[in-house]
């Protein structure tokens, strides 16, 4: 297909459609905006259904209402909204259905500010909101890849029956570049556990997440857990960068990975041997790639939009055989490359 | 390699997002690696307003400029503010009608280019954002005045067709000054 140019935010949007989308509700907030007014444009010409919900709240539970009936459906928001959706996006968890919440994240805590951020990660996978469970999480780092990831995101929460996260920052939602978009996807039927009439054919299906029977709520976890187990086997996603004869290794997602390889270049350039392994599923955590660089190289960098969220799964990963160094910015401020260029170049001491 | 970093600043309304994506779909109709990013946020409701594009021959990494090679300023607080980024031998393209000042460094090439009076004389005042790039790209060559046409072509939407040729006039009173 014909390359567009888009703002990341509209890839998003586009691509969600094409993968079937056509239940979107959301609440405006920056730096997200673009999505919600695409889909205000789109949906109602292609017999979807764009709502502006009276907050967060309202529209993570329509989401849970439209995700019971097995149709695709989506939310998105930014940093405080989604705190906002933590209680709904736990009930869909809790009664196994699938979703798609976009999150691009701002500068926080609290209403923060409005400028890029990755300081959600915590929230994003340890499982947002209350209860045993988690959400896969999506990384992009290109306009393409929040289209691609939007697409794929809708595929896993579908066949894991579980809620997925695309965690962008504000640079990926407002930057434009080139984008192939996927082929549009068939509107499939509902599936089996979908509540949408019994036409009195069968016995009715329930969606729900109250288990009083602490008993039968313990299987159901076991159950989950086994399916997150079956999803870290297999759905671990990354991208490594000029790490074949690495000595060092940088570890960033989304935006710092963009201003990671500039750092890397120029480092190359002045014959350090550093390298970069960029997650894009940030849970499941790709523990492996970064597991075998900890027998290889000599210490690692993390370079994140937080005080270093992401670093403590780089110690669990690589189990602390090697020393991670960190390159910290937060409050919506970006590092240059020289910046983290000083943090290779002190690593390397 | 061939890789422009391009900053494009002002206040809010002068149409310098609408300038960058000239350049950002002239370099995608020119089959070049390109990235638009754009300052978002309160500062763009009639505070300064600014965005970064690149336009290269490889695969761009941070689509963040810090060191434009090419600096094109319609207000005074835009050239206070970049001036000192610019990279040595960078190219500096001022709006002489707004910004009295001159540039102060030495190691960098300054156009002073009285675009808001040209593009007012002409009966477009809102088009001055156009007869600066027009000289921008004249002096840069960071896209071809065939790609720039081209690129004009993709951002003005076909129910705004009739403003083609207008923009088109005010691209080439700017390349004309040089």
């Amino acid at each position: 297909m014909e390359k567009v140019l888009m703002k990341g935010n509209e890839a998003i949007a586009e691509a969600a459609i094409l993968a079937g989308c056509r239940h979107y509700f959301g609440y405006p907030i920056t730096p997200q905006t673009e999505v919600a007014a695409y889909m205000a444009k789109r949906m109602p010409k292609i017999d979807g259904v764009f709502l502006q919900a009276e907050s967060e709240i309202a529209a993570i539970n329509m989401v849970y209402g439209v995700a019971a009936t097995g149709k695709r459906c989506m939310t998105s928001s930014s940093s405080p909204g989604i705190a906002l959706k933590c209680e709904g996006i736990s009930y869909l968890a809790g009664a196994d259905l699938p979703a798609l919440i976009v999150n691009v994240q701002r500068g926080g805590p609290g209403l923060g500010g409005i400028q890029p951020s990755q300081s959600d990660y915590f929230l994003a996978t340890r499982g947002p909101g209350h209860g045993d469970f988690h959400v896969i999480v999506l990384a992009p780092a290109a306009v393409q890849e929040m289209a691609d990831l939007t697409y794929k995101g809708f595929d896993l929460a579908e066949k894991y029956r579980m809620p997925v996260m695309l965690l962008a920052d504000g640079t990926m939602g407002q930057m434009m570049e080139p984008v192939s978009l996927p082929e549009p996807q068939e509107i499939k039927e509902a599936p089996e556990w979908a509540t949408v009439g019994t036409k009195c054919q069968r016995k009715h299906n329930i969606a729900n997440s109250l288990y009083l029977s602490p008993a039968e709520l313990e299987q159901l976890n076991f159950q989950r857990f086994e399916r997150y187990a079956e999803i870290e086997k297999n759905e671990c996603l990354w991208e490594e960068y000029l790490m074949d004869d690495a000595e060092y290794c940088v570890v960033s997602c989304g935006i710092t990975a963009r201003v990671a390889k500039n750092a890397i270049a120029e480092a190359r350039a002045k014959g350090i041997k550093v390298g970069l392994i960029r997650p894009i599923t940030l849970w499941p955590f790709p523990k492996a790639p970064l597991a075998a660089a900890a027998d290889k190289v000599k210490s690692f960098l993390t370079v994140e939009l937080s005080m270093g969220q992401m670093r403590e799964d780089v110690l669990l990963a690589t189990e602390c055989k090697k020393p991670v160094f960190a390159c910290n910015r937060v409050g919506g401020m970006i590092p240059a490359p020289e910046e983290v260029l000083a943090a290779i170049e002190k690593m390397t001491k | 390699m061939r890789e422009n970093q391009i900053v494009i600043a002002g206040f809010g309304g002068q149409g310098l997002l609408f300038s960058g994506k000239v350049l950002a779909y002239a370099g995608m109709v020119e089959g070049r690696y390109l990235s638009w990013l754009p300052s978002y946020g309160p500062e763009m409701r009639g505070g300064t307003a600014n965005c970064n594009v690149i336009l290269s021959d490889r695969e761009i990494g941070s689509p963040i400029v810090n060191h434009p090679d090419i600096l094109m300023v319609m207000n005074g607080p835009s050239l206070d503010k970049f001036e000192k980024d610019v990279v040595p031998g960078g190219k500096i393209f001022i709006d002489s009608s707004l910004i009295t000042r001159k540039v102060e460094r030495t190691d960098v090439e300054a156009y002073y280019i009285p675009a808001s009076s040209m593009a007012r004389e002409m009966g477009a005042p809102s088009l001055a954002n156009m007869v600066l790039l027009g000289a921008l790209v004249k002096a840069t060559d960071c896209v071809t005045e065939e790609g720039l046409d081209a690129g004009l072509q993709k951002v003005i939407p076909a129910r705004k067709a009739d403003m083609l040729d207008i923009n088109r006039k005010m691209l080439k009173a700017g390349m004309d000054v040089l």
